[in-house]
């Protein structure tokens, strides 16, 4: 018999604790599949964020750190410098880098750190209880926006790419979405590249922002939280390459 | 420059640094540089800080001499991110350090909490200066509690050594490093503006290391091995409670073991002055004074203050005893001498807090007025 389709190496064999429709899980498995596919297991270093991604070594098994919130780039940034041969990666939330962490990387990206950084972004605080974060949508309610976020009141969402694609040290910044199949693909060929990118030694920081679902905290069915990503979060934060 | 311009060494466990040239050789320089070269030939791989004063020579010194060696040094953005990137360099296995003054060690005390609960090694150099607040850029003693103490959140010891001369604070530093890596833990070098600034002759050498334990747990990618973790989090019922109880352990060792500290003529003295740092030179100075005066007066000179030498002082505190605690402070350490005594002598205390340097004749005075007390042991 022909195997078609197989777990990759990189993801351990068990069952994550992650919400059911949560992004996580695919997020992941495209990292796996991309460490696997380029052979860096045994020379790339993870960083897990604070947040519902606290845990990713339990899934992940690559050498990997848990780190304080928001610090991961100062962190990937240490280890960098002083194993410049190892691939360095840190996968952050949207409240971990955009909010806690905005400082770490924007100055991460601003010296063109030679990391790899994957932005997991659902517009809410997952872990501590559906919190507004800095991405969350105007209007969307959440536990501290109970009759949803104003422009007036919390600000506008904040569109980490665009900002850090200003940064002459960043070399690639794209936008991506988990809401369906093509654009998973789209998604795995953008982690890969930015991969890459550090295994060429290119001078700069490469990141990749995931569009990923919550339907615990966004309220609704995996199905629906699939489809409120391309109605409503794509509006905010278009897709696409946006430097590199 | 590229961003990896500054690589390291394959391997770079070898110290090299500049030595003097002959054991007597003694090379004028300031505290702050002294220790940055001090740690150079300890085998410091990277160093990572943020500009303030009193301590901007260390970055200064270290910006041209890490590259000169071939190691790494990076200005950070901000002290949360030096500590941070101390803990990542750490976290590989390397010898990495960071030094700040006041203001921004409270900024690095989130790293070092997650520093201990990870079990990583590290050096800080804190150059001590006036608080709280800004405060101001004089010399101070006001970070003994939060060194101590912790300083950051959680059930952990940091092991902490107040030098009072540049040589000393030379001598710290290959400590130090052996003493993160043999513990797996953060260890604090507490300096303040006088020693960070003043010049004396010194002696660099290199020390040979303790025998220290592999670094297993580094994370260098999980080539042929199975995948290594660096967490502080554990959720498990009772896990965090085992980890807790095996840092106890650990810091009771130290304890044990690690305990350093001076002394100068307490046999026959009628009052013990305890000091450390640069508080303690001064002090050197009034009680010599006093013993020519005929006074019957020593000294007593903690250099680890965590652990601090509750022996030793309790030792001191079995013959009948007046003591007096002179800190740059609103007095700190004086909670651990009276702890120490634990109420068998009179425990008095002379500070000077807000960047105020005591003199000699202030202590000689104090060292005086003591010696008037009843000497009773109530």
């Amino acid at each position: 018999m022909k195997t078609v389709f197989a777990r990759t190496p990189t993801l351990k064999d068990c069952p994550t604790h992650y919400c059911p429709g949560c992004g996580h899980g695919i997020a992941h498995r495209l990292i796996a599949e991309t460490i696997d596919e380029l052979s860096i297991r045994g020379r790339t270093i993870g960083i897990a964020p604070v947040g519902c991604a606290v845990l990713a070594y339990d899934y992940l098994d690559v050498d990997m750190i848990e780190v304080a919130h928001g610090r991961a780039p100062a962190v990937a940034t240490g280890m960098k410098r002083t194993n410049p041969d190892k691939i360095v990666f840190s996968y952050q939330g949207d409240g971990d880098l955009a909010s806690i962490g905005a400082a770490e990387i924007l100055h991460a990206g601003h010296r063109g750190e030679q990391i790899t950084v994957i932005f997991i972004n659902n517009a809410v605080y997952g872990m501590t209880g559906g919190q507004m974060a800095p991405t969350t949508m105007i209007d969307q309610v959440t536990a501290t926006t109970p009759k949803g976020r104003t422009a007036a009141e919390q600000g506008y969402p904040l569109q980490v790419c665009e900002l850090l694609a200003t940064l002459p040290g960043t070399i690639y910044i794209e936008r991506c979405a988990l809401s369906s199949v093509a654009q998973v693909r789209k998604t795995k060929k953008a982690i890969k590249h930015a991969f890459e990118l550090q295994i060429s030694s290119a001078h700069g920081l490469s990141l990749v922002e995931v569009l990923s679902p919550c339907p615990t905290y966004w309220r609704m069915s995996p199905a629906k939280a699939m489809e409120w990503i391309d109605t409503h979060m794509t509006k905010v934060f278009p897709l696409g390459r946006l430097k590199g | 420059m590229s961003p990896t311009a500054n690589t390291t060494r394959p391997g770079s466990t070898m110290e090299r640094g500049r030595t003097s040239n002959r054991a007597d050789e003694r090379i004028l320089m300031c505290g702050n540089e002294a220790l940055a070269e001090a740690a150079i030939i300890a085998g410091c791989d990277a160093y990572f800080g943020y500009p303030i004063t009193p301590q901007n020579e260390i970055s200064a010194y270290m910006s041209r001499r890490m590259p000169e060696e071939g190691r790494v040094f990076l200005q950070s953005e901000s002290e949360l991110a030096a500590i941070n990137m101390v803990f990542g360099a750490s976290a590989t296995g390397k010898r990495a350090m960071t030094s700040s003054s006041s203001p921004g060690i409270s900024l690095m005390q989130e790293g070092i909490s997650y520093l201990a609960g990870a079990e990583l090694p590290a050096v800080v150099v804190n150059v001590m200066r006036g608080g709280p607040g800004l405060g101001n850029i004089a010399p101070s003693q006001a970070d003994y509690f939060q060194a101590t103490r912790g300083g950051g959140h959680g059930d952990y010891r940091t092991i902490v050594l107040g030098p009072s001369g540049v040589q000393e604070l030379v001598d710290c530093m290959p400590l130090a490093f052996d003493l993160a890596d043999q513990y797996r833990m953060p260890v604090m070098v507490l300096a303040d503006g006088i020693l960070g600034q003043m010049m004396e002759p010194i002696v660099l050498e290199q020390k040979p290391r303790r025998e220290l334990p592999a670094k297993d747990w580094a994370l260098t990618g999980a080539e042929r091995r199975k995948q290594n973790i660096v967490r502080s989090l554990w959720l498990g019922e009772g896990v965090l409670e085992e980890l807790n109880y095996k840092l106890r352990d650990r810091y009771e060792q130290i304890e044990r073991n690690e305990v350093l500290c001076e002394q100068y003529e307490v046999e026959d003295a009628e009052i013990v002055v305890v000091a450390y740092g640069i508080a303690a030179r001064i002090v050197c100075g009034a009680v010599d004074k006093a013993r020519q005066e005929g006074i019957r007066v020593g000294w007593i000179r903690p250099i680890t203050l965590w652990p601090f030498p509750m022996e030793q002082v309790g030792r001191a505190a079995e013959e009948f005893r007046i003591f007096l605690v002179v800190e740059m402070s609103n007095g700190q350490m004086l909670e651990d001498v009276k702890l120490a005594v634990a109420g068998q002598a009179p425990v008095v205390f002379y500070g000077r807090p807000g960047g105020g340097v005591p003199t000699v004749d202030e202590i000689f005075d104090k060292i005086r007025q003591s010696i008037l007390r009843p000497k009773t042991r109530t």
